[in-house]
């Protein structure tokens, strides 16, 4: 209880109303005022998230926080929220991340100020909504809800091919969310009325059912995630999306899919997710290997982190589908480590682009002469991003790795190559823009990162390095709730 | 029981369409002796009429269905709820279009007798318990609609449409005539339950019958506006004047739904599973070819034309699904396309100018940047009509889905919803050009206090039942649960 609110009520309003209010401050030349507006209900989110961290309860894998009330009685809809170990962490990142976008755009967005805000807001709010949601349909609106504003941001404020991204992140995402929904719309008839989630997970399935509803949420959800081969639309909003815009799909939009998995696709459809088990692999690894190639070819910065995203998130699936303690838990801390990491990386190529307007790594080199301590925090993040250790990204992969090996040898041999493509992607980027002579006279007119900037970079440099160092506190967060997810797996649903 | 007992009895059901009919009478006549200065005057009135209608549509509410004039009546919870829905969205109607038609020297006393009618015939249509009843209704709704699309002379393209309109709608009118006039043959009646017993009874020629149903849905087609016989929606929402196509595209949605439930359900629910067949054909192309034809447009108008198609084919799968979940479901989609359909028009009639007509696509190019909070109402009712939530376009979907699922059509679920993902193409295209585009006039937006709130309730109200969805479906499935099912 916050004020005596409920915290996850709290959690998914509050930026939400902070949204109206910018919006409300209307035209640009109120611009300082919505920026300032925005700012305070950024960091108010994200503070009224922490006692869902403190105050949550380690020992057990149940919902904890949890709200409940009707909502749509005719079709027994309730407003239903909880969240459990699998969950939680990512409000608080979500939450965390809306200050961090709200700054990186203070001075570069100058174009409609107080709707490139509130959009960021409203969607953070809808975001923390997805993960606590806890009846299907409240999940449903809030996970399709999340698209508008982010069609909005990279087709407004996005670069000169935005519409074409926005369109396409648009259709793409729709197509997959639709086919969940009448999945979702099945599990309620058989369920004999009932929308609730938790209730889904116990509901015998039979198996030709439990294939399709997987397939349906699987298109959902590998789209998001993106998982190869529905993977083509992330390097087009991610290239087009303004700096934030390509934060907050890194960070969070990512995560929402690959939640989604061990929220509904596993649980819900035990057997079958067994059975595909192979399939999922398969295409987890070929993200792995094959999108890590295609990493290395890129000339645009952008398109190089994207991929290396997907590359990322294939280890993510891959960990889930290997059903073991391990695997589970090393995949979601690889994902929140993702967030910090992807997101301080869009931050970096965000700093280069707002000065040089240009995102291709030709149009670089030598920066390292003329922004010493941005070279420094780069080179942070580029090494967490090819997993080196001591960063947040060693934790998760190195146990993913190590539960693949347990499962098959090759899984893990073929997933540990990541660990060199990354560095080779990475580090040669990094090369390439950072260090040697001062290419051109753009890179010797620039100026090092200024205080906004470093404490942003500041903030997610002791954030990679602190979990890297010490991850127990998340670690914790997962376990009960994992353990409990894989003795669900255990059983069959037929 | 007295005479004036009697006669109450009578003439209670019907006492709205008594009061418009009396009102239309009396606005004909007073709207000759008011000075050319004082036209307004007519307006008011109609709009009080409006208002007195959808009043006593509540107030005679009873609960028990009375069937009067010899059962060709019938006042239900059904009835009354659409006659008051059908009078509200003709008075948001007349709101939306005063400028418009004041700009274009069509606020006639004509046109609003004219309106009168047409709403008069959508209340018997909805009220009509008898073929014959359900005919004149339907008949005095689309006279006066075709004279109202004429209405404007000096225009070619309004003319064309009128006459299109008017050579199809007889046409479909005739096949309607020909089907009841088979039905009658086949069962010995005219009025629905006689019709409903006789052919439960199996007493009706079968053959005869079946016969008479292609031909009555066939009509019934035409009406709705679904393929294969929906080419006159374009031609017509296109050519006639934006007010009228307006009309014809939002409340005898309602008046359609409730002719097609009382005919199919009231009527004909014995041959459930003739109908049902052949309504699957019709919807799947509808949703199929409403879609694909929408994507082309480059005319507003003619692409809600070609969405109204569709949307008209995702209304009949609530009809093919059948039960309270489905009839109902199908109400509250008519109810909420109503709306949508409102905003959409509305929002064309508000950028349109003296000579000059806001409904290319391109005039909506940067709205953003001329109006945000136009821009984001429409946004509103664009992303409910590709049923996106948390917009309510996304309930209106789910409850019809949902009703699909539960009678066992999965497979026409999905064809459903990934006809829609086509349908969200267009819609979003035109958040584009709101919101992406830059504008090509930065003539200011003039807008009146009246369209202004609204055209914004409208949009807010398609966000608030969005939130909030659950009263309206539950009026929605009562009330097709006591009209359509205890008869």
């Amino acid at each position: 209880m916050i004020f005596g609110l409920p915290v996850i009520s709290v959690a998914i309003w509050l930026p939400i109303i902070f949204g109206i209010l910018v919006m409300a401050t209307g035209d640009d030349r109120n611009a300082p005022l919505a920026r300032k507006i925005a700012l305070v209900g950024g960091v108010l989110g994200f503070l009224v998230t922490l006692p869902l961290y403190t105050g949550f309860d380690r020992g057990t894998s149940a919902m904890q926080f949890v709200e409940l009330h009707g909502w749509i009685a005719r079709f027994n809809i309730h407003y239903h929220l909880g969240v459990d170990g699998i969950s939680m962490l990512f409000i608080l990142l979500n939450s965390f991340f809306t200050p961090i976008v709200v700054l990186a755009g203070w001075q570069v967005i100058e174009k409609r100020v107080a709707q490139y805000m509130s959009a960021f807001l409203i969607m953070s709010g809808i975001v923390n909504g997805v993960f606590a949601a806890l009846d299907a349909v409240l999940f449903y609106v809030f996970w399709e809800a999340m698209l508008i504003p982010m069609f909005i941001i990279i087709g407004v404020w996005g670069g000169p091919n935005r519409v074409y991204a926005a369109v396409k992140f648009f259709l793409y995402t729709l197509l997959g969310s639709l086919l969940m929904l009448v999945a979702l719309v099945y599990l309620y008839n058989l369920s004999g009325g009932s929308f609730s989630i938790q209730d889904f997970h116990h509901l015998p399935i039979p198996m030709t059912a439990q294939i399709l509803i997987f397939i349906a949420f699987f298109l959902a959800f590998a789209v998001k995630v993106p998982m190869f081969p529905v993977h083509t639309w992330l390097p087009d909003a991610h290239v087009e999306a303004p700096t934030g815009g390509s934060v907050v799909l890194a960070a969070i939009m990512l995560k929402v899919g690959a939640y989604g998995f061990l929220r509904f696709s596993m649980p819900i459809a035990p057997d079958a997710s067994h059975k595909l088990a192979g399939v999922m692999i398969a295409l987890s690894l070929i993200a792995v290997i094959y999108i890590g190639l295609v990493a290395l070819m890129q000339k645009d910065m952008k398109k190089l982190v994207a991929y290396s995203s997907i590359s990322h998130m294939g280890f993510v699936t891959l960990g889930f589908f290997i059903f073991n303690q391990y695997g589970i838990e090393g995949a979601l801390l690889q994902m929140i480590s993702h967030g910090f990491v992807a997101g301080a990386l869009f931050l970096c190529i965000g700093v280069l682009y707002d000065r040089v307007h240009s995102r291709e790594i030709s149009a670089y080199g030598g920066v390292a002469n003329r922004m010493p301590v941005f070279a420094a925090f780069f080179m942070l993040f580029a090494m967490a991003n090819s997993g080196l250790p001591g960063t947040s990204a060693f934790v998760g992969e190195f146990m993913v790795i190590m539960a693949a090996i347990k499962v098959n040898f090759w899984y893990g041999f073929a997933a540990a190559t990541t660990l060199i493509f990354g560095a080779a992607y990475t580090l040669w980027m990094y090369k390439r823009v950072i260090f040697g002579k001062i290419a051109n006279h753009h890179v010797a007119e620039l100026t090092d990162i200024n205080a906004r900037e470093t404490v942003i970079l500041a903030i997610l440099a002791i954030t990679v390095l602190g979990m890297g160092l010490y991850p127990l506190p998340f670690a914790d967060i997962l376990h009960e709730s994992v353990s409990d997810l894989l003795l669900h797996l255990t059983h069959s649903k037929l | 029981m007295s005479l004036t007992d009697e006669l109450t009895a009578l003439l209670m059901p019907a006492s709205v369409e008594i009061f418009l009919l009396v009102m239309a009478c009396f606005i004909l006549i007073a709207d000759l002796m008011l000075t050319k200065s004082s036209k307004i005057f007519t307006y008011y009135l109609v709009l009080m009429t409006l208002l007195g209608a959808a009043a006593l549509s509540g107030l005679t509410h009873v609960n028990d269905a009375q069937v009067s004039f010899n059962g060709m009546f019938v006042d239900d919870a059904m009835s009354d709820s659409l006659k008051w829905l059908s009078s509200l969205s003709v008075m948001m109607m007349l709101v939306y279009s005063r400028e418009y038609l004041l700009a274009r020297g069509l606020l006639t006393g004509e046109f609003m007798v004219l309106t009168l009618f047409a709403l008069l015939g959508m209340d018997v249509m909805i009220s009509a318990h008898h073929f014959l009843s359900l005919y004149i209704g339907l008949e005095l709704l689309s006279l006066s609609m075709y004279a109202l699309v004429a209405l404007q002379r000096d225009s070619a393209v309004a003319t064309e449409a009128a006459m299109k309109y008017f050579v199809l709608g007889a046409l479909a009118s005739g096949l309607l005539l020909y089907g009841m006039s088979m039905l009658y043959g086949a069962t010995g009646s005219l009025e629905l339950t006689t019709i409903s017993n006789a052919l439960t009874a199996g007493t009706a020629n079968k053959t005869l019958a079946v016969f008479g149903l292609v031909f009555i849905l066939s009509g019934l087609a035409f009406k709705l506006g679904v393929v294969p016989f929906h080419m006159w929606i374009p031609d017509v929402y296109h050519g006639a004047p934006t007010a009228m196509t307006m009309l014809i595209g939002s409340a005898p949605k309602l008046a359609a739904f409730a002719f097609t439930a009382r005919i199919l359900v009231e009527g004909l629910q014995a041959m459930v599973h003739d109908w049902s067949s052949m309504l699957i054909i019709l919807a799947l192309a509808s949703m199929a070819i409403g879609n694909l034809s929408a994507i082309a447009q480059t005319n507003l108008k003619r692409m809600f034309a070609y969405s109204t198609i569709a949307h008209m084919g995702f209304l009949l799968l609530g009809f093919i699904a059948g039960g309270i979940e489905g009839y109902g479901s199908s109400m509250f989609y008519a109810v909420i396309y109503v709306l949508m359909s409102l905003g959409g028009f509305g929002m064309i009639m508000l950028l349109s100018r003296a000579g000059f007509e806001a409904d290319n696509l391109d005039d909506f190019k940067g709205l953003n940047q001329r109006s945000p909070w136009l821009a984001f109402m429409m946004l509103l009712l664009m992303f409910s009509m590709a049923g996106v939530p948390p917009t309510v376009g996304f309930y209106a979907k789910f409850s019809v889905l949902n009703a699909v699922v539960q009678a066992g059509y999965t497979w026409l679920a999905i064809a459903a919803v990934l006809m829609s993902l086509i349908g969200a193409f267009y819609y979003l295209r035109i958040v584009k050009l709101m919101y992406f585009d830059n504008p090509e006039t930065h003539a200011p937006i003039n807008v009146g206090s009246d369209t202004g709130l609204l055209i914004s309730l409208n949009g807010l109200g398609v966000l608030f039942l969005g939130i909030a969805p659950g009263t309206l479906m539950t009026v929605c499935a009562a009330a097709v649960k006591q009209s359509l099912l205890l008869h």
